[in-house]
């Protein structure tokens, strides 16, 4: 267990120090210069341009750029915003808990229903089944931003059940305003997870021990619930495990189409200005999402398998 | 105790019925074997008496089981009929368990609703104790895979018991388990046979083995049965050529180094329906009159040749 989580923890710090290259390279590549923002179109004097690229360190070689920056990021300090002037990571820190809840909402909310449909949908062949298979196939296909204007169309604008705007203070005004954005992002990742839960169940279904559980005179529905649900269980955590990192990248859209101001909008708007610390700071913690998605999913693995013994594949 | 009455079942896009016509009782106390060769239609027959046949299966006949139809009950009633009356051991215990599942929640789910959650935990000890295994206490917090087969096979064995059914199904409960672990399992079954005064019927392809264990057998042959007789009866003076050649293809310890003669070709699938006798493309003493019409099941066997 301790060997195995040691081995997993050296993985990681690969990775993420893979990935940090290719951000900070990624980022030099993309056209445009930081200090034309920060001067915002007035004439400058070369000695101000100068000032600002020698404050940001935009005259030094990128090996010797990248070592500062990566140096600042294992310390916890992740540069200065460029246009808000403020510390990157407090900039994160204080937007972080919206989108946070965000994702836990669509988290949720993709969980229960996509588990839901499959079950559905895999114990009622025919019309049922043909039904969750359009709506799935429609919520797949429909972009997040997408549906998140029809739903402030519906429910905001016509009806006016929901704030179309913002993502509000305190704990029952947050999950008020967060609360059509969340479905916005839930929905198409539901779909997904429905079509995965629904072959799960199916394979389930087929098994021996199912027929056999028919046998003994156990009722249906504790056949669904103990064998049937709990045999898909391991695909459906895994699957579920591995559509956060998607769900965090997804927030970018939600959040813009909403107007909540949390990390996903504020990398869009990063990108859009060249606010780089911020976007190799955004784009460094999506990868370690991922790459802690991956490791809660394999450490959960013996607890949905019990015959899953941690570390012996590796 | 339990009665088949001329039962056939057609399952869908197949050429004959899988069990074409089949009578067959099984008494209290009684250990009935059904032999034949694998695809003769034993297993769906075991099946049929839980009640267990594919929806879109086409059904004739009657199974009583001490009088009420299994075929007609109510979804209550066979449930009733799954725990109480009848059940059923099976072939392979390793898929009949859910690996995600401790041992004794599999032995105590059908008790649970019916004598609480607690109880049901302790009957799971018990029982594991019956079919003595050993640590039962132990036994019930493991998962499948920290089991032997022959464990399992208990296991499932013991599970079969817990609704004290009057019927015990056993569906080559012995094929997947090594020889010694079968020696173990058959002298169970018996010990257990005659200590909780069960009727049995035991399924196999395994002419020997239905003879160390059953009263009488049943010779199943492509969904027919073709001889019926008590077991010494049948292994002394075989009376279908089937059953003979049955007999002189099990292998035997005195005759080291030689095959014993198989019969030659193969059963009939569900796809072919052959005229008249099913066995009558394999049989050494074919006629003519045996392809013409089916022979009837008189006196115990179902072969022209007999009745001359």
């Amino acid at each position: 267990m301790a060997g195995f989580l040691l081995w997993r923890l050296a993985g990681m710090a690969a990775i993420l120090g893979a990935s940090s290259v290719l951000v900070f390279g990624a980022l030099q590549l993309a056209p445009g210069d930081p200090a034309t923002f920060l001067l915002s179109g007035r004439s400058a004097t070369p000695e101000a341009i100068a000032a600002i690229r020698a404050q940001y360190r935009l005259d030094d070689p990128l090996p010797v750029q990248y070592l500062h920056w990566i140096g600042g990021v294992l310390t916890g300090d992740f540069g200065r915003s460029v246009q808000f002037r403020t510390d990157v990571g407090g900039l994160i820190a204080s937007r972080a808990p919206i989108t946070l809840t965000l994702i836990a909402m669509a988290f949720a909310l993709t969980m229960i229903l996509g588990v839901a449909l499959g079950v559905w949908s895999a114990t009622r062949p025919g019309a049922v089944d043909k039904a969750v298979l359009v709506g799935s196939s429609v919520a797949v296909a429909t972009p997040s931003f997408v549906l998140g204007f029809v739903l402030i169309a519906l429910f905001s604008v016509k009806l006016g059940w929901f704030p179309s705007i913002g993502a509000g203070e305190g704990l029952a005004d947050r999950l008020h305003h967060l609360a059509l954005p969340a479905v916005a992002l839930a929905l198409t990742f539901a779909g997904v997870l429905s079509r995965v839960s629904r072959t799960a169940m199916i394979d389930q279904l087929g098994q021996e021990y199912v027929t056999v559980a028919r046998g003994r005179g156990v009722p249906e529905p504790t056949i669904v619930r103990r064998h049937v649900l709990r045999g898909a269980m391991t695909v459906t955590l895994t699957y579920g495990g591995l559509l956060v990192p998607g769900l965090l990248v997804s927030t970018v859209l939600v959040e813009t189409a909403f107007g909540v101001n949390g990390l996903g909008q504020l990398l869009q708007y990063s990108v859009t200005v060249k606010d780089f610390p911020v976007v190799q700071a955004l784009t460094l913690l999506t990868v370690a999402v991922f790459v802690l998605a991956n490791l809660v999913v394999d450490l959960l693995a013996p607890l949905a398998d019990p015959r899953v013994r941690l570390g012996a594949v590796s | 105790m339990l009665e088949i009455d001329e039962l056939a079942v057609r399952l869908p896009r197949t050429a004959r019925p899988a069990i074409d016509h089949i009578s067959l009782t099984v008494a209290a106390n009684e250990t009935v074997g059904l032999v034949g060769e694998s695809g003769s239609g034993k297993s769906l027959t075991a099946r049929a008496v839980l009640g267990l046949l594919p929806k879109d299966a086409q059904i004739s006949g009657e199974i009583r089981m001490d009088g009420a139809d299994v075929l007609t009950m109510s979804p209550a009633g066979l449930r009733r009929h799954r725990t109480h009356s009848a059940a059923m051991i099976y072939q392979d215990p390793r898929a009949a368990l859910s690996p995600f599942r401790r041992i004794g929640d599999f032995l105590a789910e059908i008790l649970r609703e019916e004598i609480g959650a607690k109880a049901a935990r302790s009957r799971a000890v018990e029982l594991l104790e019956l079919v003595g295994l050993s640590e039962p206490e132990r036994r019930v917090r493991q998962y499948p895979h920290e089991l032997s087969g022959g464990m399992l096979q208990r296991v499932v064995i013991a599970a079969a018991l817990a609704g004290e059914p009057r019927l015990l199904l056993a569906d080559e409960p012995t094929t997947a388990l090594d020889v010694t672990t079968q020696a173990e399992i058959i002298g169970l079954l018996r010990d257990l046979r005659a200590r909780m005064r069960t009727g049995m019927l035991f399924i196999t392809h395994d002419l020997e083995l239905a003879a160390t264990i059953c009263d009488r057998v049943y010779v199943m042959y492509a969904g027919r049965i073709v001889e019926t007789g008590l077991t010494r009866r049948l292994f002394a003076e075989p009376r279908h050529p089937y059953t003979s050649g049955l007999l002189a293809a099990t292998p035997r310890v005195s005759a080291l180094g030689t095959l014993p003669p198989a019969i030659p070709g193969r059963p009939p699938d569900l796809l072919s329906a052959p005229p008249g006798c099913r066995f009558a493309p394999r049989c050494p003493h074919v006629m003519d009159s045996c392809t013409a019409a089916a022979p009837p099941l008189v006196d115990g066997v179902a072969c022209v040749k007999a009745e001359l």
